[in-house]
């Protein structure tokens, strides 16, 4: 994958955005710990007090640890949702049959039997292991314990949706940085989280991705 | 023989085939090109196992060029 010799040119439309690296997904990461941290560890500190002022108050301590598991389970929705399917799904059988021809073209054999399976790609990059649908990418971090979940799509609501993929993987392999730069983070934490939030059929997807990413070394290539 | 596809609704189009050595056909080939990045299409080939550049230039060895629409964040 391209280490920045060559700039992704979508990356001029959200110039304000830093350029990601190693450094600033690290920094993503605890910022969304200590954001989960935040709006959790209220909720059952208030679910302890009351129970120690008044056993009997339960009930509402039962209300408030509910709030702390329910929040970040949304977020990691929001995060699964990055490889949902878009709503159009092409305009006819023989298009999708092109189109996952060439995506096929694109990548392994392991790649392409995930996506008959899944209709998911992954894809090893110097950030770790990318799991890359139709709107959306996850990003599993080497060690496979960190989830980053973008959202970045191609706007044609026409495509065949393995034309979609196939559109988000040359820009992923054209520079990566830039293809991470350019989408809009979506949830970041624990792939367990995401994993439950997605189809059963896609689970497989994730899993592949996350055993990969157990692989990778978390020293940057030299 | 080299090819330029685009990615679109039908799965992808072939607007060009060339060989080396065929004036003709590089020369419409490269007017393909051309007109595709006017159109706002972005070129990509790829250079080896999860690599691939973006080519402002229709390059005449390459086995496959294709072309791809921007993307943008969700």
């Amino acid at each position: 994958m391209s280490s920045g010799a060559h700039t992704l040119p979508e990356t001029a439309g959200v110039y304000w955005r830093p350029r990601v690296d190693e450094r600033r997904l690290d920094g993503q990461a605890r910022i969304w710990t200590l954001t989960m941290a935040a709006h959790t560890v209220p909720f059952i500190m208030v679910a302890v007090g009351f129970f120690i002022v008044e056993p009997l108050s339960f009930p509402v301590g039962l209300i408030s640890l509910a709030h702390a598991w329910a929040i970040p389970e949304l977020y990691a929705k929001r995060g699964a949702n990055v490889l949902r399917q878009a709503r159009s799904r092409g305009r006819s059988d023989e298009a999708r049959a092109t189109a996952v021809g060439l995506l096929g073209d694109l990548v392994g054999h392991d790649a392409r039997a995930l996506h008959a399976r899944t209709g998911l790609v992954t894809e090893r990059g110097s950030l770790g292991i990318w799991l890359v649908g139709e709107a959306g990418a996850v990003l599993i971090r080497p060690g496979g314990r960190r989830a980053h979940c973008f959202c970045v799509r191609v706007e044609d609501p026409d495509l065949p949706p393995a034309d979609r993929i196939a559109h988000l993987l040359l820009a992923l392999r054209e520079d990566e940085a830039g293809f991470a730069t350019v989408a809009n983070g979506a949830f970041t934490g624990a792939p367990w989280r995401v994993r439950r939030r997605l189809l059963e059929v896609m689970r497989p997807g994730i899993d592949a991705a996350v055993i990969a990413a157990r692989a990778l070394d978390r020293r940057p290539p030299g | 023989m080299a090819k330029l596809i685009r990615m679109d609704q039908t799965g992808h189009t072939t607007l060009a085939e060339w060989t080396v050595g065929d004036a003709d056909a590089i020369d419409a080939a490269v007017q393909a090109f051309r007109r595709e990045l006017d159109a706002g299409f972005y070129a990509v080939v790829s250079t080896g196992e999860g690599h691939a550049e973006q080519v402002r230039e229709l390059p005449l060895d390459a086995d496959l060029v294709i072309l791809r629409r921007p993307i943008a964040g969700g």
